[in-house]
């Protein structure tokens, strides 16, 4: 198949200005991640160390209460904790003690630290080690923060990738290593098209159980499969592994530039690639054509989120005949984010930071045909008239590579159908 | 430090935002960081409300912490007071921010705005969700409301409904409802949906309703003391309760007690014939402390139940329930921990569970059939239809609420008859539920999860001897309705390992079942 992209813009938003706001956010903490991280993490269990609230919001982004007990929990530091009454970091001992005990299948404990216990100073990673030494070797216990504070949401994942890249053993093996926890399926998807051009040994970080990883050194190549794993990708830089930049793998357009960039670096031919990408990519083609035709000259508003703003903006433009009005998104990493920038048409504001209430005006002024927000703002903006999409859905739904391509165009427009579809006037 | 899984309530600062958000002009400034935004998904999602909570958060961070982070706050209650022009604001910390010490309350008094700024002090490492609301309300009322000239005719205000309650909404209605046919006018509802100005005028009515004691009663205690209004004990939840409610009400006023029953059909459904597959069956409650109560009584005297045990996880009401208890010869559990209530079911084996959200997960893993009678609630029990709780449309609604998951879509005595039916065989579960195919919510979608192993199946036996089910045996006990199974299997072990029988046949099942019969 030969290119059918259109051609990159001869502007991208690389050099566009950034519309830098500092004002009240609207978004989850790091702690959010641990609902997707702990069903990708088969032994592992995450235990915050925090308040009630840290409690309420995880039980609040869960959602549904899917086992009796879950392979994460919070320790909620009391009044004592606090007041120094007992000693926090034994408190902490007793908790851990009592909880490996119960749950022998738990060989990998992350202790993850919240505002709570960063404003009163609780070291966590002193914990983390001491209580590695103690178990070791049946659990490796870690510690990182998905703070409201410190992280934004999806920085909660990157955080806890970010803790294990040190402790992976040293190797000089050239080996593939794909970075972000991603569902089974899609993984599986991504690893099936590299090995069918030749490309391994493959490793996937993180790995499913701790007893399947791998080691790490200056031969390891590693793509970044999530663009908000911008901590992970400096711990790797500081093992000497080379980062294979790329659009990251949303729509036909980023899954093939991605799976192409790999595929230079292991000197794949292009025969092969066409082999092995032109079937995908020709129903991929076509699932993006059909869902997107409610999309096609539609304009799109994004409230900051996920960080996948820019490479779904790029996808909704130039896959979906989209027109982006703002696009705004936490923070903004040029090493990893230039890709998709580049290939980002001039014009939208594009916006890092959030202050919501400035956001708001904006978006009612530009009244766009479809709003990509978070669960607080997508109601209320609903019944203001705005279409909007919830932004949550896209890191918890399979959207990445080609077989996903045509449902992420859909999750956008099922949210376009359904307002002409809905007809609440008399016949007549 | 206390390990927890899952909560029953919130911290108290969601307490306040539950005030606040169903109060109209009215805001709330709270200090801290972004991931505590989350709590307005419980208001736009779960209760679908079409605004946002009247909440600004200042959404502080780390960088913040070394410089200045009482400037922030003074700035966003600044912005906030500029963008809504409230006619009264709350300010107040969130876990986080009590750590740090700002004092909201004296920063926003050096502001100097033209509203009050009522400041609130809530413990976040000591109390919870239900204090929050009620220390809210009660600090709200303090401010604002001042003893006044009572109104001519009599008048009443209702007190204690909020955002996210349990059918606050409705409540509303049905007890408005009933005053005004005693020839009561409501005077003022709050804190949901009064307005500042509505509270300042709650002083002129002859009494309050106490329609929540866990969102009201020290608002309640705080207006007897000082405008010397009376307010009502009991809690119109059930049949037997509002009739007591209207006598209390009566005898408050002076008034001939007076209650329009022509609605009223609980009463004949629950004698009907068709209930009697009713009786006795044996429940458990848990919840909030007065829907626990107002229920047992239902459950007891106006269902004809066996109440084997109940529970709350609101501490305030412990006293309360564990007096309850005694009389229903039941061990009160006052808990917040999840995994308790979830052993207690487990060891009672109930045959229906009356609870929140969280017993009706338990009864799913279980295959104990649930209805929910108390928050924490999640987005199905905010029905689009009219379903109070309270009053007499509240005693149908209960009915038929508590009835559903009994039925099963047949009723008891027809299951042994239809129970090889293709349509209602073990493995289609309770079908009008849907439960199975049906985990919306934002999170996780994968249904293979969430089917548990059915519990009969797999827990151990634990008598003395090693018990073994014969494979005509276990083929019969699952013709047995998978919501009675458990039991049945249970019994049936009991009765093998006391006869120091350790095949179960086909017989033996059968024996079991003559030896247990009532
Ligand atoms: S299954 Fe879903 S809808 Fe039902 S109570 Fe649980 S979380 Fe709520
Ligand atoms: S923002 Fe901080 S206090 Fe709030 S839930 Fe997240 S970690 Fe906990």
């Amino acid at each position: 198949m030969t290119e059918q992209f259109a051609p990159p813009p001869s502007r991208g938003c690389s050099n566009t200005p950034v519309l830098k706001e500092r004002g009240q956010h609207e978004v989850f903490c790091g702690l959010t991640g641990i609902i997707w991280l702990h069903r990708k993490m088969q032994d592992a269990f995450f235990l915050v160390v925090g308040s009630r609230t840290c409690a309420h919001l995880l039980q609040s982004a869960a959602g549904v209460m899917i086992f009796a007990e879950p392979r994460f929990a919070t320790a909620i530091l009391e009044e004592t904790d606090l007041a120094g009454m007992a000693d926090a970091q034994q408190e902490l001992d007793r908790v851990v003690s009592e909880l490996l005990a119960r749950r022998p299948d738990i060989k990998q404990l992350f202790l993850v630290g919240s505002c709570p216990s960063e404003v009163i100073k609780l070291d966590l990673a002193k914990a983390a080690e001491r209580m590695s030494a103690q178990f070791a070797p049946n659990v490796r216990v870690l510690s990182y923060s998905g703070s409201g504070i410190e992280t934004t949401f999806t920085q909660g994942e990157d955080a806890c990738l970010a803790a294990m890249v040190p402790v992976l053993p040293q190797t000089d093996a050239r080996e593939l290593l794909l970075v972000g926890a991603l569902p089974d399926v899609v993984e599986e998807q991504a690893v099936g098209l590299l090995e069918a051009m030749g490309i391994g040994p493959i490793r996937v970080l993180p790995a499913s159980r701790v007893n399947d990883e791998y080691g790490i050194g200056p031969n390891t190549l590693y793509a970044l499969t999530q663009p908000f794993l911008t901590d992970t990708h400096e711990a790797l830089q500081r093992r000497h592994a080379t980062y294979i930049a790329a659009p990251f793998p949303f729509g036909e357009e980023g899954t093939t530039a991605w799976l192409r960039a790999i595929a230079d670096q292991f000197g794949v031919s292009e025969a092969k690639f066409a082999e092995v990408t032109d079937a995908p990519r020709a129903r991929a083609r076509k699932a993006v054509a059909q869902a997107s035709e409610a999309l096609r000259g539609k304009s799109v508003f994004f409230f900051p989120d996920s960080q996948l703003e820019i490479p779904l903006a790029r996808f909704l433009t130039r896959e979906c005949g989209m027109e982006a009005v703002e696009v705004g998104t936490p923070f903004i990493h040029r090493a990893v984010m230039s890709s998709d920038l580049d290939l980002l048409a001039e014009g939208p504001t594009i916006a890092e930071g959030q202050d919501v209430d400035k956001q708001l005006d904006r978006c009612r002024d530009a009244r766009p045909d479809l709003t990509v927000c978070g669960l607080g703002l997508a109601n209320p903006l609903e019944a203001e008239g705005l279409t909007t999409k919830w932004a949550i859905e896209l890191v918890f739904t399979p959207v990445h590579f080609y077989e996903q391509a045509g449902d992420l165009a859909g999750l956008f427009s099922r949210a376009v159908r359904r307002r002409d579809l809905l007809k609440l006037e008399a016949a007549e | 430090m206390k390990l927890t899984v899952w909560t029953y309530e919130g911290p108290p600062h969601v307490g306040a935002m539950r005030v606040a958000t169903g109060m109209k002009d009215m805001h709330y400034v709270l200090h801290a960081p972004q991931g505590d935004t989350y709590a307005d998904l419980l208001f736009t999602m779960i209760e679908r409300r079409n605004h946002r909570p009247p909440v600004t958060y200042t959404t502080f961070q780390a960088r913040d912490l070394g410089a200045d982070t009482a400037y922030l706050f003074k700035d966003a209650a600044k912005a906030a007071y500029e963008r809504f022009k409230p006619q009264a604001m709350i300010v107040g910390a969130s876990c986080t921010a009590e750590l740090i010490q700002d004092d909201p309350g004296g920063l926003a008094e050096t502001l100097g705005l033209p509203i009050p700024a009522i400041p609130l002090e809530l413990p976040s490492y000591q109390r919870k969700e239900n204090f929050g609301a009620d220390e809210t309300f009660f600090q709200i009322v303090r401010h604002l409301a001042k003893p006044m000239e009572k109104t001519a005719r009599v008048t009443a205000n209702l007190i204690g409904p909020t955002g996210l309650g349990f059918r606050h909404r409705d409540d509303i209605t049905e007890v408005t409802g009933l005053l005004m046919d005693m020839g009561i006018e409501v005077n003022v509802v709050a804190p949901m949906p009064a307005s500042p100005s509505d509270i300042a005028k709650l002083g002129q009515a002859h009494f309050n309703v106490l329609m929540y004691p866990e969102t009201a009663e020290t608002a309640a205690r705080y207006m007897e003391r000082e405008f010397g209004q009376p307010y009502t004990k009991v809690v119109p939840i059930g049949v037997g309760a509002t009739r007591d409610f209207v006598l209390e009400v009566a005898q408050i006023c002076g008034l001939e007690p007076k209650l329009d029953e022509s609605r009223l059909r609980m009463p004949w459904y629950s004698a009907s014939v068709d209930s009697t597959y009713l009786t006795g069956k044996r429940v458990f409650l848990f919840g909030d402390g007065t829907h626990v109560a107002a229920c047992a009584r239902i459950a007891r005297d106006e269902m004809g139940f066996e109440v084997v045990g109940m529970g709350c996880y609101n501490r305030e009401q412990a006293r309360m329930l564990r007096g309850l208890a005694k009389d229903y010869g039941v061990e009160a559990l006052i808990t917040d921990d999840y995994l308790e209530v979830e052993r207690r079911i487990e060891e009672l084996a109930p045959e229906m569970i009356l609870g929140t959200q969280m017993e009706r997960h338990i009864g799913k893993r279980l295959g104990i059939p649930c209805a929910v009678i108390s928050a924490p609630v999640h987005v199905q029990d905010f029905p689009a239809r009219f379903s109070p709780q309270m009053g007499i449309e509240g005693a149908n609604v209960i009915f038929d609420t508590w009835v559903h998951p009994l039925v099963m879509g047949l009723e008891e005595h027809l299951l042994t008859m239809f129970r090889e039916d293709f349509e209602f065989h073990d493995d289609a579960g309770a079908s009008h539920h849907g439960h199975k195919a049906k985990l919306r919510e934002i999170g996780i979608t994968d249904a293979s999860e969430t089917e548990t192993v059915s519990p009969e199946l797999a827990q151990p036996n634990t008598g003395p001897v090693e018990i073994v089910w014969l494979p005509a045996a276990e083929k019969e006990l699952k013709k047995i309705p998978f919501f009675v199974r458990g039991k049945a299997k249970r019994n049936t072990e009991t009765f093998a390992s006391e006869r120091g029988v350790n095949e179960i046949s086909v017989d033996t099942l059968y024996e079991a079942k003559a030896h247990y019969a009532r």
